[in-house]
């Protein structure tokens, strides 16, 4: 067991990959000398060569275009586009090409490709460089798409993501690179799909995925001075997600609160809302509730933006909300 | 991998009269309803797709576009499994879910037809990447029109194919139609011009002589296998239908669609002819061609339709989706 940050976990998880199989290569913008623009790649182009490691042009509809010809070819791409942001214009080669192959070509293709994409505010870069767009991604068939909160799940996931035979995008929240937590020798693995109760509760469950959890547990901390257990309920992976997982947590508690930094219209939560109040209508006995950041650009003053995220008051508010 | 032995001229013959059957077979069938959705079809550009395909190796991969027929055909996609996809059945090689614009055949490098103008491109560029990783010795090619030249991803990928020096080959077939308005109109540059300015040799040729395309293709072909990184070829050709198949072609001046002497596969006859081949032996190109063709649309009329149940298990791998 040893403590490291959520960047060293994915960078450690990227390494055992290449190191386990010569066929996963590593590419984007600034990954390879420059180690990557939070650092995570560092290292990986000293250890396993400018082949596997490359450094593209800044060229998002190739990248993720050549990630779906060598996927096709008997390669396993791992490739970053920089800020999430930047995946409008790449979509083509996601939506169109890496999303439907498996199933257009009848089978005859395997896509094991994986685009990670680094989300999230907090670290006031405003309206193009912050915005959460993994609905657009989980709305597409063909897709995968995950979002590791933990350490362990940074390393997890990553792995899950690599070894899959079906492209997925891996989802990183920028603003938890920094942080620290346990990575267990050996790290341990995952199944894409799986959610994980983060906090167990009676009263009210929360779910969440990415960086959303920590603040969903501060949440539930908070509540639990007021003798409100709520569950905190980690998605980790959005497609497929957890039904199963949130439902057996809504039959304990019959409340239900969704959690993330997203825009909250059109996003995960509804569709988990949609589904709960269909397949658990009968356990619910409060309205689900929704929170998310509102219907606008992401902002880039330090006021502005504090006040777009969701925070702990948020969710205990909501809480507080399906249990009146 | 080895450079592919040269084609003979009847080769290249067969190859085209085998895509001009087959194209004008399912032109009757879509106008008779035994194919459904849209079609777009490459009469007139058979030579490009003979030529360049003949040049290639079966390890050597292929993207395509959606005038895809010939390129596939000519890759050696198995005849049978060809119309059964473009007619919806089950045995298609795609199962019946990608049809005429997503023909593909893994087990020939076919890495399949495109419904998205420019789109192929980059998946060559990554294909030439692997050949390149897993340095197999093997070669990528794509096909695309020139109306793909407009297409923003189309300077990423030369550009990558050239920093990276990626054995892969740009086939541009310049037909002059960007879907229903002259590419003159729509195209602000020279198609090799465009190639050149990315550091990529490039050749323009007149693509209705199929052994020229062959000819040159092969020394392109061995120039990139032997690391000298991308190429482009221009193939100059003429498409003599619509943009698809029930195309009014109102924009179209009727002269310009008529230009019978161009026709690849009249020109290479005649050649043949000149050089003594016994007229029987040419009429047998396409008395065979149209004998397989038959017997393909007969096999793909006795197929099955496909079951949903069976298309949704292929959306992914291994994660089942609810119905």
């Amino acid at each position: 067991m040893s403590e490291v940050r959520f960047g060293q976990a994915i960078n450690r998880a990227l390494a055992d990959a290449m190191a386990a199989d010569d066929s996963v290569v590593v590419f984007g913008e600034d990954i390879a000398a420059p180690g990557g623009p939070f650092g995570v790649t560092r290292g990986l182009l000293d250890r396993f060569g400018p082949d596997r490691v490359r450094d593209t042009p800044i060229s998002e509809a190739a990248i993720v275009g050549a990630a779906v010809g060598a996927a096709m070819s008997g390669l396993k791409p791992v490739v970053e586009i920089m800020f999430m942001d930047f995946v409008t214009l790449s979509m083509d080669a996601l939506v169109n090409q890496a999303a439907k192959a498996r199933f257009m070509f009848g089978g005859q293709y395997a896509l094991p490709m994986v685009v990670r994409l680094p989300h999230g505010g907090g670290i006031n870069a405003g309206p193009q460089h912050s915005q959460c767009l993994e609905a657009w991604l989980a709305h597409v068939p063909g897709l995968k798409v995950v979002c590791p909160a933990t350490v362990a799940d940074a390393y997890a996931l990553t792995r899950a993501a690599i070894a899959d035979p079906d492209p997925v995008i891996v989802v990183e929240n920028k603003s938890l690179y920094a942080v620290k937590g346990e990575l267990p020798e050996p790290p341990p693995s995952a199944s894409i799909g799986k959610a994980d109760v983060a906090r167990p509760g009676r009263d009210a469950t929360i779910a969440t995925y990415g960086a959303m959890r920590a603040v969903a547990l501060d949440a539930a901390g908070l509540l639990a001075k007021d003798g409100i257990e709520a569950e905190v309920i980690d998605l980790r992976s959005l497609q497929p997600w957890d039904e199963a997982a949130v439902l057996a947590s809504l039959a304990r508690t019959h409340r239900l609160v969704i959690v993330h930094e997203a825009v909250e219209a059109f996003g995960v939560g509804a569709e988990i809302a949609a589904r709960m109040a269909d397949i658990g209508f009968d356990e619910l006995d409060g309205p689900i509730v929704r929170v998310g950041a509102p219907f606008m650009p992401v902002p880039f003053a330090k006021e502005l933006e504090a006040h777009y995220r969701p925070d702990a008051s948020r969710i205990v508010e909501a809480v507080r909300r399906t249990l009146a | 991998m080895t450079a592919a032995d040269s084609a003979s001229p009847i080769d290249l013959l067969r190859t085209m009269r085998l895509i001009r059957e087959a194209e004008l077979r399912l032109a009757q069938l879509f106008a008779d309803g035994e194919v459904p959705g849209f079609i777009h079809l490459s009469v007139g550009q058979e030579g490009v797709a003979a030529g360049v395909c003949a040049a290639l190796g079966p390890t050597d991969t292929l993207a395509s576009n959606h005038r895809g027929h010939g390129h596939a055909l000519a890759k050696g996609l198995d005849l049978e499994r060809f119309f059964l996809e473009i007619m919806g059945k089950a045995e298609g090689m795609c199962k019946g879910r990608g049809g005429s614009m997503h023909v593909a055949d893994a087990a020939v490098g076919m890495l399949g037809a495109n419904g998205i103008v420019g789109a192929g491109l980059p998946i060559a560029v990554g294909s030439a990447l692997a050949h390149q990783v897993k340095r197999n010795g093997a070669v990528a090619a794509v096909f695309f029109g020139d109306g793909a030249l407009a297409e923003g991803v189309m300077h990423e990928s030369f550009n990558l194919a050239s920093i990276w020096r990626l054995p892969v080959l740009f086939v541009c077939e310049n037909n002059g139609w960007s879907e229903f308005s002259p590419t003159s109109r729509q195209l602000a540059a020279d198609p090799c011009a465009l190639a050149l300015s990315h550091r990529i040799e490039a050749r323009s040729i007149d693509g209705n002589d199929a052994m020229a395309v062959h000819d040159v293709t092969r020394t392109l072909v061995a120039e990139i296998r032997n690391g000298g990184g991308p190429r482009f070829l221009e193939c100059r050709t003429t498409r003599v239908r619509g943009h698809f198949e029930g195309d009014p072609q109102k924009y179209r001046d009727a002269a310009d669609a008529a230009r019978s002497d161009d026709d690849p596969i009249g020109r290479l006859e005649r050649r043949l002819a000149a050089e003594g081949l016994p007229a029987a032996e040419i009429k047998a190109a396409e008395r065979d061609a149209v004998a397989r063709v038959d017997a393909a649309v007969a096999r793909a009329r006795a197929g099955t339709a496909p079951a949903f149940g069976d298309a949704l298990r292929d959306v992914y791998a291994n994660t089942e989706v609810r119905p």
